[in-house]
């Protein structure tokens, strides 16, 4: 239906909008900026803050433009005297809240309230100052992410971001009046509620009341640390966004120019985390392959959906609120960790080195990979340090790197090819894709139809999305799939898995393979990624993924020559167990 | 100057007929549209603090279509000095059964909810018992309306009607943004009529008398008569009915104490009249405000006192959802505090009250814009004994 058109003017200029608008969005229409703080794009509508209030005239009462639809004739001014002292009043009563302790703050020059004081030019102390000392003392407790309560300006989004998008509700308000504070069940520390580490609240906050915990100094040390050869691995989430930050465009040579800045930090080697991908995907077919196998002789075993966890966060977000789907879990380790495990084995074997003296970063979008860990050698971690998209932004500009006016570097060449296939597993529905490609043609032999190289209804912002597969031809040992329906579904974050889980529920088995990522989007959309993040930034992310698919010589996972060197000369083949250690939980 | 005894009213109180509902049992023989008629004539307003048009605030919920509406009774009675609405449910709770099913009637909703103040919980039972009865009643005359009680959890802001409904859906009590406003989209997103215990008692009392005999009371903007919950220095306390139009200077003389140096009309949320305004000030809605209480005060009590605690109230109770009202509360306490101590300027009293304005238009509800009321008009009338 054609919603009609609403007239309105915004500081005299006429502007006209589809119905159920707001003011803000009329007000973004005719690039007049309007200041908020607890609105997000993403979140639903709060009106919390009061920074955005606007002056209509009529009205006693100033209206927040980011709750207020417009109306036919209404007359708005969003710089009147009365407005102007209100805003300012309200940036001065949240900053005499607030531990405006900036200069040392993690947040210090990307911080939406030190923007608005600055704006307003609150120079001088107007007011009491309420910062609580015992608030003071932040809760590190998590492995992954730090709440300073003194630097809350109870704006909700991270509640609205953790029930909302996540499903999860780690934090809620409790209290009223002054006593008001967003808090944690019955305030224990992050670590011991149930919090799945996503970081979805630390990239919507405005402040540093929630960070990831920061390891780049740990990995500056490790790069300094003589005799210790450090390897660092980012994956193509961090390539694509790490411009936003850094101030420059995704391009052909971006990639080329992240591996000069990385080894100018002083990393050993810079390896490609697409490569990892691929065996990922490799090995997960394989297990899944497996699985149906194990279906077809014992049914009764009800062991479908098969599900992914290579989404940190995903095995805890399951366990604990569908322990009885624990079970279905794929135990292939997530392809961060076969970087570590394999960086210590396989590389440590063909560089001559002691995995000892081999310190492995990996680069992710991700602040749960901070909480996950394995061990293929007895003692020695996978992967030493995780660090978010944002730690290795803040690594660049410390070191004073233009990384625009640096030449192209390699990756390591043992571990530098990759398949267009590995780049979509970073995207929503791509691990599916990927899946697709190199199932299909292990189990036909034929090669993949073009057509199924853009699977479309795996695309895209769904919650759910679904496909399904039949092969006509099969492989002698796969006759069971001859003509049967294999049904995949994509849950595309954590905050669409219960509507996944009910319709499992109603119809058991409808799926054999679930994708489920706890972030939106896919890692493209992870909780370390630049600040601001919207599900705008989240889509350009994805059509730049998608379209070096597209240009990529090599589309499947399988057909990655530097794999069929490694599965050849140092793996047995896939999904075998004397693999188990380096690939398997 | 000699006491002018007022004119005794009853028409709460009064009239409450051993034999149940008979006057609602009428209302349901006419036509809805004549009793929201019946009700805009009479030009009842809102007996809570805000005084909208309840036959308009019918009339808007009945114009909505939804298979759902609900009538909710907002007897979250907790502005400070008022207990009207306590003994309204205690002595005629079938005026209020009667007016909320008169509501739902008019509007077209099967479902009455009674949000009963937390430490009202003692009534529960006796208000069960009348519920019984009620319901025995309504499905005798074919009549598809029920109610319920709902428990608030003790918050001041509950009585804002937004913040109820969300109390009522399961969700911290704090008030919604609006529009929309609840008789288009209240409580579970259905069209919601949100009244006053004592709105709905004096609805009931217009179907029974007619509005023609209710606007012999009052004034042209203020009709009828209206109860007040008397207390502080008073030779009398309790609840009164008095006609709206009344000088406080009227009910001063007969309820004062001696010496009565300020009179709060409304509650916290209301504001201080100091005696040289006593004769120009008329209770009503032409006026500054009718609320539900007034509490007196004689020249022994301090005003800095009753200042600071009014500001200790709403530092607690705001719901601490918007800025302007969760931490300007705070500061206004803090701010005279500091100015009462010499750690503050006495020109400071000028931020707090740009503070204070600030907070009247910027302010998510009625909480935070309501601040300014005690806050200014004590500071104005009192500056003396706040700022020395």
């Amino acid at each position: 239906m054609e919603k009609s058109l609403i007239n309105l003017t915004i500081n005299n200029v006429p502007v006209s909008v589809g119905e159920g608008s707001t003011i803000l969005d009329a007000a973004h229409k005719i690039n007049m900026h309007i200041p908020t703080l607890c609105y997000h794009p993403d979140l639903r509508m709060a009106g919390n803050c009061r920074v955005c209030v606007v002056e209509l005239t009529g009205s006693k009462e100033l209206v927040t433009a980011c709750s207020t639809a417009v109306t036919e004739g209404m007359i708005v001014s969003t710089n009147s005297p009365k407005v102007r002292t209100a805003r300012k009043t309200i940036v001065e009563l949240l900053l005499s809240e607030h531990n405006a302790d900036c200069t040392k703050c993690y947040r210090n020059g990307n911080c939406e309230l030190q923007w608005l004081a600055s704006e307003y030019r609150i120079g001088d102390h107007v007011y009491h100052d309420l910062v609580k000392e015992e608030e003071k003392l932040p809760d590190s407790s998590s492995l992954c992410i730090i709440k300073d309560d003194s630097k809350c300006v109870r704006c909700q989004r991270c509640v609205r971001t953790c029930s909302d998008l996540q499903d999860v509700g780690t934090f809620s308000v409790v209290k009223k009046g002054k006593k008001q504070k967003v808090s944690t069940f019955f305030g224990k520390p992050l670590k011991d509620v149930f919090c799945i580490d996503c970081g979805q609240c630390t990239s919507r906050c405005p402040t540093a009341a929630l960070i990831e915990r920061p390891l780049y100094e740990e990995v500056w040390d490790a790069v300094a640390e003589p005799g210790k050869h450090v390897v660092i691995t980012t994956t193509p989430s961090v390539r694509v966004a790490i411009g936003e930050e850094l101030g420059f465009e995704y391009n052909k040579h971006s990639d080329a120019k992240v591996i000069a800045a990385l080894k100018l930090l002083g990393f050993d080697t810079v390896v490609d985390s697409g490569y990892f991908n691929d065996i990922y995907i490799v090995e997960l077919c394989t297990e899944f392959l497996l699985r149906m196998k194990q279906n077809n002789e014992e049914p009764q075993k009800e062991n479908l959906p098969y599900i992914t966890s290579c989404s940190p966060g995903c095995v805890e977000f399951i366990g604990a609120k569908y322990p009885e789907k624990k079970r279905l879990l794929s135990t292939c380790k997530s392809p961060r960790l076969i970087f570590g495990a394999l960086i210590k084995t396989y590389y440590a074997d063909k560089k001559a080195l002691n995995p000892e003296d081999i310190i492995t970063v990996s680069v992710t979008p991700c602040t749960a990979a901070k909480n996950e860990n394995t061990q293929a050698l007895k003692g020695i971690a996978d992967v030493d340090f995780s660090i978010t998209t944002r730690e290795l932004v803040r690594m660049i500009r410390q070191s004073g790197i233009d990384i625009q006016r640096l030449d192209a570097s390699d990756y390591e060449p043992l571990m530098s090819e990759h398949s267009g296939a590995s780049l979509l597993t970073e995207v929503s529905g791509g691990t599916t894709e990927a899946v697709i490609r190199t199932l299909t043609e292990l189990v036909t032999g034929n090669e993949l139809a073009p057509e199924m190289l853009r699977i479309m209804s795996l695309r895209g912002e769904n919650g759910i999305k679904e496909t399904s597969i039949r092969f006509a031809e099969v492989r002698s040992g796969w006759e069971f799939l001859k003509d049967k329906e294999i049904r995949f579904a994509v849950v595309n974050g954590s905050g669409n898995a219960s509507g996944f889980f009910e319709k499992l529920k109603e119809n058991k088995n409808t799926y054999h393979f679930a994708e489920v990522m706890i972030c939106r989007g896919g890692c493209i959309g992870g909780g370390g990624q630049p600040i601001p993040v919207s599900s705008e930034l989240i889509k350009a992310r994805a059509s730049i993924l998608y379209s070096l698919d597209e240009i990529s010589g090599l589309k499947k996972a399988h057909e990655n020559m530097a794999l069929n060197n490694i599965y050849r000369g140092f793996l047995t083949k896939a999904g075998d167990k004397d693999n188990q250690k380096i690939l398997y939980y | 100057m000699e006491s002018q005894s007022q004119k005794r009213i009853e028409l709460i109180f009064g009239h409450y007929s051993p034999s149940k509902y008979q006057v609602l049992e009428k209302t349901l023989q006419r036509h809805p549209e004549e009793i929201i008629s019946e009700l805009m004539d009479s030009g009842l307003k809102g007996r809570g603090n805000v005084g909208f048009p309840t036959g308009m605030k019918w009339k808007f919920a009945r114009r909505e279509e939804s298979a759902t509406k609900y009538v909710i009774c907002n007897a979250n009675e907790s502005e400070t000095g008022t207990f009207k609405d306590r003994e309204i449910l205690e002595r005629v709770p079938r005026k209020v059964l009667s007016g909320m099913a008169a509501c739902g009637y008019c509007i077209g909703a099967k479902k009455g909810i009674i949000y009963l103040r937390h430490e009202y919980g003692y009534m529960k039972e006796h208000l069960q018992n009348e519920l019984d009865a009620f319901h025995e009643f309504v499905r005798k005359n074919n009549f598809d309306f029920s109610i319920d009680i709902f428990m608030g959890s003790g918050s001041y802001v509950s009585g804002e009607e937004s913040a109820l409904i969300e109390s009522i859906e399961g969700y911290r009590a704090e008030p919604r943004n609006k529009p929309p406003f609840p008789v288009v989209s209240g409580l579970y997103g259905c069209p919601t009529v949100v009244n006053n215990v004592e709105t709905f008692a004096t609805a009931q009392v217009i179907l029974r008398i007619g509005a023609e005999e209710f606007l012999k009371l009052g004034t042209a903007f203020s009709s009828g008569s209206k109860l007040f919950s008397i207390s502080g220095d008073t030779i009398n306390p309790g609840i009164h009915e008095l006609e709206l139009g009344t000088t406080i200077e009227e009910v001063v003389n007969e309820f004062g104490d001696k010496n009565i140096k300020s009179v709060q009309v409304g509650g916290a949320s209301g504001y201080c009249i100091p005696q040289r305004l006593f004769t120009e000030t008329v209770i009503g809605y032409e006026g500054l405000t009718t609320g539900g209480s007034m509490i007196f005060f004689n020249n022994s009590r301090s005003m800095y006192k009753v200042l600071h605690e009014y500001l200790r109230f709403f530092a607690e109770e705001s719901c601490g959802l918007c800025t302007p009202c969760r931490i300007g509360t705070q500061q206004l306490l803090l701010g005279i505090e500091a100015v009462k101590r010499g750690e503050k300027p006495v020109a400071y009293v000028e931020v707090l009250k740009k503070l204070a304005l600030n907070m009247k238009t910027s302010s998510k509800c009625g909480l935070g814009q309501s601040v300014a009321n005690p806050f200014i008009s004590i500071l104005e009338n009192f500056k003396e004994e706040i700022l020395y």
